[in-house]
């Protein structure tokens, strides 16, 4: 028999290492005949930590939310008794979600060890490798590319068959396949999973790529927060030198290739491809004009190639299945399928994988199982600092890139965040303008200044100082930031504004003009008051009040005053009435 | 520079480092080209921050300019001038945390500590800082200490969890 564990972050941070901890002390201390392994995030977090017991038929039962106290029951039940745990294992529901699932770029997260290299060959991995360095070139490469109809998953969709033609063509022998793991949007987490869940799936694809273009050396630029990704990937590229897939004569053919991380140090700019070689190099991450592309002038000057981290998932699976069956999913124009990191308030949050082609509705609703406690549904951010917030009128939007992009959002790298009639859009907006007016490299005047600029209108209205002209002030730095800026940050940095003030005008004008915030999540604009028929002046609220702003006897109904309340919102939490109103 | 400028990085009280710790990381990538962030990283690993005469002395080994160390060293958010406390906070403030209420924990953090966001408390014993989503979503909001992740955080249980900290801190000294 064989006992896996979810080790990826999520599943670590639910106490899988615990659970983990608590079989193999077990396992030894009745000296089972039974092995311990550890997986990848399968992508449902809200179930972490999550147990696959495999018996020696190769049937599969999976627990799910287990903790360590769980443990001595599953070991004494199951492995030892030979009896299932019905009580812990996963619901028909849950299970029914991964296959509404298309899984691609995750084919091998939480169902391999993402350690062991022997595992994934099992799955069937470095057999597009072999085909492609022993049977195809490298036109026959670019040309499987084209088939497939892949575009970029980092964010801008850019055909990668397109680029990686460029950098064939392009005049050198000395040129760098390099993945891009910066994973900038700072409220996702595929390339992560992706990353830490199945390394050598990256690392072929790169091989397959760099093959495709000539270049002799793959470079993973890694977040440097990510650091159990940069354990599992190097670890990965030593399994993979030493069976034969890196270095030299890679498979008895002339074709060298060798790889290396370089952990990045905290810049999200540097997920901009000209940043992210000036970063390589060693200097400041500053963007720089295009052209000269990466392709003609990149890392040193060579041509050099850039994909994300999904991108290069997808490789191997193109080049065993071929271009057309990859192109048999998705839309027209938008090709196969897109993992997406679903979050915020949702029922069922986590990582899903899904064809090209359906709606948000049947992601929200039918993978996602609805808003969290039963709230209304109010707008999906998509695209994080770059895209924006598509309200619930157009959740029957496609997800392809041309309809996301028609609202305003964008597909974006897979952020995919739920809001409810609790999140406050104006606020939302606000978030996103102080991350990139933080992020900024500061080159571009606009960029710099006019980001600045907005997040002060933008604090204003929130903090309840908004002011006729507000609203037109914000539309017009909008336009010349985007007209003003080099790099994509600059020129995407107002989509936040402008698409909340497109779809939730009312909520600003709400806020400037009545100063009222309807999701009552801005302080500033609140008024807390106590219930006449609820309050028995339990003295509690006054108590805790930091400014004195309640007074009332015992026994009798309190009172707040609104001069000195500083809306800190104590009196609400402490009270066991609920007699505090907020309005 | 700093000899004939008679500079503060000069000035008798400064602490000293030992730099010899340096010199395998010196010996491995003073001479490849652009490992500049590489070198920088690995100090800090070091000597748990940046101090001026670890650039100055990385400047002398490497032949890059101080200025433009410091300008990278800036640039970047992982790059610290300041030493840290004891136990590093990385309070998630990434969107899904932030829309399940991370702002609120931050507040609540503050008030336990009695430091903002960046600083570090008086006796050193805790450091605060924010940073983008740590890839538990689903358990947001979240931050991690140590290494160590706690999820589904709410105002009472992110003081009860610093306490606790503190306590095995403060139970640590008695041993
Ligand atoms: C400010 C900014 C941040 C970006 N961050 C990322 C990122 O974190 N990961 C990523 O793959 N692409 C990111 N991109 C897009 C890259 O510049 C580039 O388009 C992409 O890596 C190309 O790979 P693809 O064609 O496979 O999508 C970012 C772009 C900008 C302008
Ligand atoms: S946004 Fe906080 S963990 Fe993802």
């Amino acid at each position: 028999m064989k006992v896996i564990v979810g080790q990826g972050s999520c599943g670590i941070a639910a106490g899988a290492n615990k659970v983990f901890g608590e079989f193999e002390k077990l396992i030894n201390e009745k000296q089972l005949n039974v092995s311990l392994e550890k997986t990848g995030c399968i992508g449902t977090c809200y179930l972490e930590p999550m147990v696959d017991i495999v018996d020696d038929m190769g049937k599969k039962t999976t627990y799910v939310s287990i903790n360590p106290e769980q443990v001595i029951e599953l070991v004494e039940k199951h492995l030892e008794g030979n009896t299932l745990v019905s009580d812990y294992m996963i619901s028909d529901e849950d299970s029914d979600i991964l296959g509404k699932q298309k899984r691609i770029a995750l084919r091998n997260c939480g169902v391999i060890n993402p350690e062991s290299i022997d595992e994934y060959i099992e799955a069937g991995g470095y057999e597009a490798t072999k085909k492609v360095l022993t049977q195809m070139s490298q036109a026959e490469v670019i040309d499987e590319m084209k088939i497939s109809g892949l575009r970029g998953r980092g964010g801008a969709g850019f055909p990668t068959w397109f680029k990686w033609d460029a950098a064939n063509k392009s005049p050198g022998d000395e040129k760098y396949m390099i993945c891009n793991a910066d994973e900038g949007d700072p409220g996702a987490f595929m390339d992560r999973s992706v990353l830490e869940g199945d390394p050598h799936s990256v690392l072929e694809g790169m091989i397959i790529g760099g093959y495709a273009i000539g270049a002799k050396e793959g470079i993973l630029y890694v977040r440097a927060e990510y650091p159990l990704a940069i354990i599992r990937l190097e670890k990965a590229i030593e399994q993979a030198k030493d069976k034969g897939f890196l270095g030299n004569n890679i498979l008895g053919t002339n074709f060298n290739f060798d790889m290396r991380i370089k952990a990045g140090a905290g810049a999200f700019v540097c997920g901009e491809e000209t940043a992210l070689i000036a970063s390589l190099e060693g200097e400041r991450g500053m963007p720089r004009l295009k052209p000269p592309f990466p392709a003609q002038k990149g890392y040193w000057q060579k041509p050099s190639n850039i994909n994300n981290v999904e991108t290069f998932g997808n490789i191997t699976w193109i080049i065993n299945n071929g271009g057309a069956a990859y192109a048999a999913m998705g839309t027209e124009k938008s090709k196969g399928t897109k993992v997406f990191a679903l979050t915020g308030k949702i029922k069922k949050g986590g990582l899903v994988e899904i064809p090209m082609g359906l709606t948000l509705r049947e992601v929200i609703y039918d993978i996602g199982g609805g808003i969290k406690d039963e709230k209304a549904f109010k707008a999906v951010q998509m695209g994080g600092p770059s895209g924006g917030c598509i309200p619930a009128e157009l959740i029957d939007t496609t997800v392809d890139y041309e309809s996301l992009t028609k609202t305003g959002a964008i597909m974006g790298s897979g952020g995919m965040v739920v809001m409810d009639e609790t999140t406050c859009m104006v606020d939302m907006a606000r978030y996103f303008l102080d991350f990139t007016r933080k992020e900024s490299c500061g080159k571009c005047n606009y960029c710099r200044i006019g980001t600045k600029r907005m997040l002060e209108i933008l604090e204003r209205i929130t903090e309840g100082q908004g002011k006729e002209g507000d609203i037109e002030l914000l539309e017009e730095l909008a336009t010349k930031i985007k007209d003003g800026s080099m790099c994509a940050l600059g020129q995407t940095a107002p989509n936040p504004v402008l698409t909340t003030l497109k779809y939730f005008r009312n909520e600003y004008e709400d806020h400037i003009y009545n100063k009222k915030c309807t999701a009552k999540s801005c302080k500033s604009l609140l008024t807390f008051t106590i219930d006449e028929t609820t309050c028995t002046g339990c003295t509690l609220c006054a108590r805790k009040c930091p400014v004195n702003a309640i007074t009332g006897e015992v026994k009798k109904l309190h009172k707040i005053d609104q001069e000195l309340c500083i809306k800190c919102g104590k009196c609400e939490s402490s009270c066991k009435f609920k007699a505090i109103l907020i309005d | 520079m700093c000899e004939k400028n008679n500079c503060a990085c000069n000035s008798s009280d400064s602490p000293v480092f030992d730099f010899s710790k340096l010199d395998p990381v010196m010996d491995k990538y003073k001479k490849t080209p652009g490992s500049l962030i590489t070198i920088l990283q690995k100090a800090q690993d070091i000597y748990g921050y940046l101090p001026k005469e670890v650039m100055n002395y990385i400047s002398q080994e490497t032949g890059v300019k101080p200025s433009k160390i410091y300008g990278v060293v800036t640039f970047y958010t992982q790059f610290r001038l300041e030493p840290i406390g004891k136990n590093l906070i990385m309070l998630c403030q990434g969107t899904a945390c932030h829309v399940n209420g991370a702002k609120m924990i931050e507040e609540s953090i503050c008030e336990e500590l009695g430091v903002q966001e960046g600083e570090t408390t008086e006796d050193g014993l805790f450091t605060l800082n924010n940073v983008a989503c740590l890839g538990c979503c689903s358990l947001s909001p979240v931050m991690m200490i140590n290494g160590e992740t706690y999820g589904k955080l709410t105002k009472d249980s992110v003081k009860k969890i610093l306490k606790e900290v503190r306590n095995a801190e403060k139970s640590g000294e008695v041993k």
